[in-house]
């Protein structure tokens, strides 16, 4: 634990006076970042709450009408609703259970490598800084059933034809729209368990080594435990982030084949049909789902989130 | 750990390295390839006739040429302005003592969470009535406010760690505060807001959701969003070559930033989600 505190001179003798000239000067510092941020999300966020309880098409500006919950019980009872929310979890859930164990996999090859570190890095970094609609378009043509390249070099598996159409029904397609979200992120993840895997202590894998522990013992009993707090912020972190999945699906299926997100649902309603009241239900239900899911996962690996990032 | 790599490490880094640049080479060879051999039914990988004629079209088309100069203007703009309070606030937060301070830190760790879709319908209501609705601000003051939590996160961990003890000392040898302060502290601080700079950048470079929904027409519509609209002639054969071609050039300044600052873009993306 080094605090602030910890940083700061220990000659400087602090007297109230100071502390509260100090305390006066952060609330200048810090106001304009925090009035920002929330400028751009909580008014808005008030703002749906709001208008989710009104009729309110911006086609017809003016009429708003009072429906108060109508809105959320014709969502919650709306069968595409589900549907969404059940792609969304999918989604979420495959690729960051694939991602945590392919991007260890990485993280353990790119501990190990000792030339070619900045090869290493530099493309590892590409897949994160590329734009995902340019991911989405590449993998999309890639998966295409004429152009694309993925049915023949997987022709040579059983169950897969060599004139699969991949976007021409449900699951081909989310297998397509994962692929494109995994490829993506992997390299992200295996850097976030790189730097958890650096902080596992060598003295007590060594340790372990000597005292005739296994390859699967040394994993399971000193480097797993000891990169808790990394995996939990990586696996929080890109859940979260899956779970708000839009670019990819609007570039490779527009949400054909049932393909759609709640994300790309509540665009829908905004956006394309200006149905304000309605989209804004649909966003105070997904911010909750986010809440539910972030809470959740926090919950399960028991780690106090703003300690592990901001406090220590 | 640490002896030298085996076998195993070599295939594994060779492995990496097919994940990380597959999709990226088939976007390059799809930019070379003529448009027809994109459109016929023609799997393979490679073009069977290279042509530079895609590059030729797309850096003459006004619709490219325009979201180009939007997407550098309001990546720049944004990322400038957000580091700047971004450094205000990871200052306060690393420095000085400060009830609320872990309120902040919690509001910024929320905001990053967001779902972004969740507010695009009360922010283009709100555009559209005070008038920025498809403006340069209207997408810059959104990606201000969503790079924030990441630019104080990773400036707050790298603050942290300056040894401010130095401006003290030299203040002792007889530097003013401000000479302390440029000659001690910006050096130190430096490396991070630029690191700051370059995440925050990729941020505003990559956006599409707010791209898409709060601009109408080229005047501020950003390449992601231009790419997205991109249909040509007929709508039911998107020009793939064309679209390929656009997408490579998107992507060099990318790998331009990647090649020459990989290490701090990898330091601070770790820096404030693990060290803490």
């Amino acid at each position: 634990m080094t605090t602030a505190t910890a940083a700061r001179p220990v000659t400087a003798r602090r007297t109230t006076d100071r502390s509260a000239a100090e305390s006066r000067l952060a609330t200048k510092l810090v106001a304009p970042a925090v009035i920002l941020m929330l400028l751009v999300t909580a008014y808005p966020m008030l703002q749906a709450l709001y208008l989710s309880l009104f009729r309110y098409r911006l086609t017809t500006p003016g009429e708003r009408e009072f429906v108060g919950l109508n809105n959320y019980t014709t969502a919650l009872t709306d069968s595409l609703f589900w549907n969404d929310l059940f792609n969304t979890v999918v989604i979420m859930v495959v690729s960051v259970a694939v991602e945590l164990v392919i991007g260890f996999a990485f993280a353990m090859v790119m501990h190990k490598i000792i030339f070619g570190r900045g090869v290493m890095r530099t493309s590892i970094l590409i897949p994160y800084g590329i734009i995902t609609v340019v991911s989405a378009f590449a993998w999309q043509f890639a998966f295409s059933l004429n152009n694309g390249f993925v049915n023949g070099w997987l022709s040579w598996l059983p169950w897969i034809s060599p004139d699969t159409n991949w976007f021409g029904s449900h699951w081909p397609a989310m297998f397509a729209i994962i692929a494109s979200e995994i490829w993506k992120t992997t390299p992200f993840m295996s850097l976030l368990l790189l730097a958890g895997l650096s902080q596992v202590s060598e003295d007590m894998l060594e340790a372990a080594q000597v005292d005739g522990a296994t390859w699967f013992q040394r994993l399971y009993k000193v480097i797993l435990p000891n990169m808790r707090a990394a995996i939990m912020v990586a696996v929080l972190f890109r859940a979260l982030d899956a779970f708000r999945i839009f670019d990819n699906i609007f570039v490779m299926t527009k949400g054909a084949q049932k393909t759609e997100s709640s994300s790309f649902l509540t665009y829908r309603q905004v956006i394309e049909q200006f149905q304000l009241g309605m989209g804004s239900a649909l966003s105070v239900l997904l911010f909750l789902s986010v809440l539910i899911l972030a809470f959740g996962i926090v919950k399960l690996f028991r780690v106090d989130l703003a300690q592990a990032r901001g406090e220590s | 750990m640490k002896q030298r790599s085996g076998l195993g490490t070599w295939v594994g880094f060779a492995l990496i390295l097919v994940w990380c640049l597959l999709p990226v080479v088939w976007i390059i060879s799809l930019s070379f390839k003529p448009v027809a051999e994109t459109t016929v039914g023609s799997p393979q990988f490679l073009p069977k006739t290279w042509t530079i004629q895609n590059y030729k079209d797309i850096l003459d088309n006004p619709d490219f040429q325009h979201a180009l100069l939007n997407s550098f203007g309001i990546a720049l703009i944004s990322t400038a302005l957000a580091v700047v309070f971004a450094m205000f606030c990871a200052y306060a937060i690393a420095r000085l003592e400060f009830r609320g301070k872990r309120l902040v830190l919690s509001l910024a760790l929320a905001i990053a969470m967001f779902p972004v879709v969740a507010l695009v319908g009360p922010l283009f209501d709100l555009w559209r009535s005070i008038g920025l609705f498809n403006t340069w601000p209207g997408l810059i003051i959104p990606y201000m406010s969503f790079t924030l939590p990441l630019a104080i996160w990773t400036l707050s961990a790298f603050f942290r760690e300056i040894p401010w003890e130095m401006e003290q000392a030299a203040q002792v040898d007889g530097a003013t505060s401000w000479q302390a302060f440029r000659k001690v502290i910006v050096p130190l601080a430096a490396p991070g807001v630029f690191t700051a700079a370059i995440l925050t950048f990729f941020f505003a470079w990559n956006e599409f959701v707010l791209a898409i929904s709060l601009t109408s027409t080229t005047a501020s519509r950003t390449v992601p969003a231009q790419l997205s609209y991109f249909v040509g002639p007929d709508p039911f054969n998107p020009p793939y070559s064309q679209l390929a071609t656009a997408s490579v050039i998107v992507t060099i300044p990318v790998i331009i930033i990647v090649l020459l600052f990989q290490r701090r873009i990898v330091a601070g993306l770790t820096s404030g989600a693990v060290k803490g």
